[in-house]
């Protein structure tokens, strides 16, 4: 099995607010191998985003901060690292493509400045070098003719031809690990397919570990090697996505798998979990999903379920499992 | 039937180019117009005597601005009954030369205004880029200072500075600029809070540049747009201010020549002598409005959407 290109350990993320503190993300294990793809599925507010944010170390501070916990990206500790450090990481060795292409891209640089940039912060290369560079992360990204889109502006751009654009400067430098927080989420269904096997092509093609956030299932089956279920700050179940899809084990994975529509069921009503996710401010004692949970027992609603092994790479976190 | 529409089309697309061809002639002529009357303007205040080269007595200004001639004043411009030739614009009521006067004067109202807004719009944005990226205290305390400068009299600070210092050419920049950089900081911090949240400066942070990077080249290119109108606009103010701080005695002392003070010498004699305040006032305004149409026209060109056209 290929090597492991970053290791979070027990990551706790807070946000220091007037109300208190909230524990966005409260105690999230996992590992991502070398040309693997890890998703993190779950509800919004889970704690999906900040976790991608912590790993890059961009909380905003200074209301968010990383109160505990160990981020290993090969072989070093990120959260140790000063902040001149940790900007060498980023863009070069550790990468992140945001939500909304509409706006990631600066409206007064044309496409071939933007992919500039991060070469010029990470690479001494002699100016006749960065252009073969920029066309070849175009490429990369399956743009059509990038010479001509070089001196565009991003207006002149279509959603999907811009979302590239963006993949593009994340890759711009080969980076070994790359967040996708939602990536799709603002492109409509074919371009969001085309994209997902861009994602694929790329990985194949440079070896690179990928971080998935979603929250659509769909997705998931379609993109990852492996799933980590999150919810209300804690990854309540990881497996491999075929093992998660044929034999889920939290009560929550099972509903969210549930909740999706398919086309086999179409004369019934869709499955939704009933309530809200906890308020993040003040967790109630024990499991996060007891009081939506419809197998809980007096012991969820006491104490927090431990870790358990299942399976040869998966874990879950229920009282039920044993 | 085909011919026909054919010619409807063909009629649609030769209506819109040729509007989008009178578009850009009018957006040419906001550049080649106001950009003349400023080069004129400027060649008037370069030229209006060679001392510079070692020449005081050749140069644009047809009289020494500062020549007394009593059985000269009040003279009409010479294209009215009564004027004389000599003095094109007429003279004051001290018989000094209106033309020379406004010639010798632009020195003064041009470089002060042009001083005056280069130096507050850096202050200003420079300020105002620093407390809107970096928000919490920093923010606070910059805006705090700023809105004590604008709720300042600006007034009786330069009346303050004029008996500290004395009055005189450095006077007035510097009274105008102590307190003139407020409103830019005003305006461009809010830009830059709205630019900070934007997602590429997110992008930017993820590809690994600096704070200072991202102030510099990611926030600022954004702001230039209000920034130029900001500046274009307080053309006017300036020149106006400097007139107003010239009559209460703060300003150029006479009998030097600007614009502002010349304007308000005629005004005592506005109903009978009208041609001692009109002439430098049209060239205030001239000014102002050169300056905002070339700064519509510099935001239309740093505006990659409407470059299109």
């Amino acid at each position: 099995m290929s090597e492991i290109v970053v290791q979070v350990e027990d990551l706790h993320t807070s946000f220091f607010t007037r109300r208190g503190e909230v524990k966005a993300v409260d105690g999230v294990t996992f590992f991502v191998r070398q040309g693997e793809t890890f998703g993190i599925v779950g509800e919004s507010g889970c704690g999906k985003s900040v976790t991608g944010l912590s790993i890059m170390r961009l909380l905003p501070e200074p209301s968010g901060q990383i109160i505990a916990g160990k981020i290993i990206f090969e072989g070093v500790n990120l959260v140790e690292l000063d902040r001149k450090k940790m900007r060498a990481y980023r863009g070069r060795m550790i990468s992140m493509i945001l939500q909304d292409p509409m706006t990631s891209l600066n409206p007064v640089y044309t496409i071939g400045d933007q992919i500039r940039e991060p070469i010029r912060l990470h690479q001494a290369l002699p100016e006749n070098m960065i252009e073969p560079e920029i066309i070849e992360s175009l490429r990369l990204l399956k743009i059509p003719t990038p010479e001509t889109i070089l001196g565009n502006y991003p207006f002149q751009l279509s959603g999907g031809m811009r979302q590239r654009v963006v993949g593009a400067i994340a890759m711009s430098c080969r980076p070994h690990l790359l967040i996708a927080d939602e990536p799709t989420t603002a492109l409509d269904a074919t371009i969001q397919a085309q994209y997902l096997a861009l994602f694929k092509d790329i990985q194949e093609k440079t070896n690179v570990a990928i971080i998935f956030i979603t929250h659509d299932f769909g997705v998931i089956a379609n993109m990852c090697h492996r799933v980590g279920v999150m919810y209300a700050g804690k990854i309540v179940e990881t497996a491999p996505t075929r093992e998660i899809f044929k034999a889920p084990r939290h009560p929550y994975t099972v509903a969210l798998i549930n909740s999706v529509p398919t086309l086999e069921r179409k004369d019934e009503r869709l499955f939704s979990i009933e309530g809200q996710p906890p308020s993040m401010l003040n967790l109630p004692p024990g499991c996060p999903f007891a009081p939506r949970c419809a197998f809980a027992k007096d012991t969820c609603r006491q104490q927090e379920p431990p870790e358990v092994k299942v399976g040869s790479d998966h874990t879950v976190s229920c009282w039920r499992v044993d | 039937m085909t011919s026909l529409e054919m010619t409807q089309e063909d009629r649609t697309r030769k209506k819109y180019l040729g509007i989008i061809r009178r578009t850009r002639l009018t957006r040419n002529l906001t550049l080649i117009i106001p950009s003349i009357i400023l080069a004129l303007f400027v060649i008037m205040a370069i030229f209006a005597n060679l001392s510079w080269l070692g020449l005081p007595h050749v140069g644009l200004a047809p009289h020494d601005p500062n020549l007394i001639t009593m059985r000269d004043q009040y003279l009409p411009p010479a294209f009215v009954a009564g004027g004389k030739s000599t003095y094109l614009l007429g003279t004051d009521k001290l018989g000094r030369d209106i033309l020379s006067r406004i010639i010798y004067g632009s020195r003064i109202s041009l470089s002060i205004s042009m001083l005056v807004i280069f130096i507050t719009a850096f202050i200003g944005t420079v300020l105002g880029i620093i407390a809107g990226y970096a928000g919490g205290g920093v923010d606070g305390f910059i805006m705090r200072v700023t809105d004590v400068a604008l709720s300042f009299p600006g007034l009786l600070l330069a009346l303050l500075l004029s008996v500290a210092i004395g009055p005189g050419y450095w006077t007035v920049v510097f009274a105008l600029s102590i307190l003139g950089w407020a409103s830019y900081a005003r305006l461009i911090r809010g830009e830059a809070m709205r630019i900070r949240q934007s997602d590429f400066v997110a992008q930017a942070r993820v590809s690994g540049a600096s704070s200072v990077r991202i102030m510099l080249r990611h926030i600022f290119p954004n702001i230039i747009n209000s920034l130029i109108v900001l500046m274009t606009l307080s053309v006017g103010m300036v020149i106006l201010a400097e007139a107003v701080l010239s009559f209460i005695g703060v300003g150029v002392p006479p009998p030097t020549a600007s614009w502002g003070s010349m304007v308000n010498d005629g005004r005592t004699d506005i109903d009978t002598a009208w041609w001692i305040s009109a002439f430098p006032g049209i060239c205030i305004g001239l000014v102002v409005l050169s300056g905002n149409f070339l700064g519509d026209w510099i935001r239309d060109k740093l505006d990659p959407r409407l470059r299109q056209l």
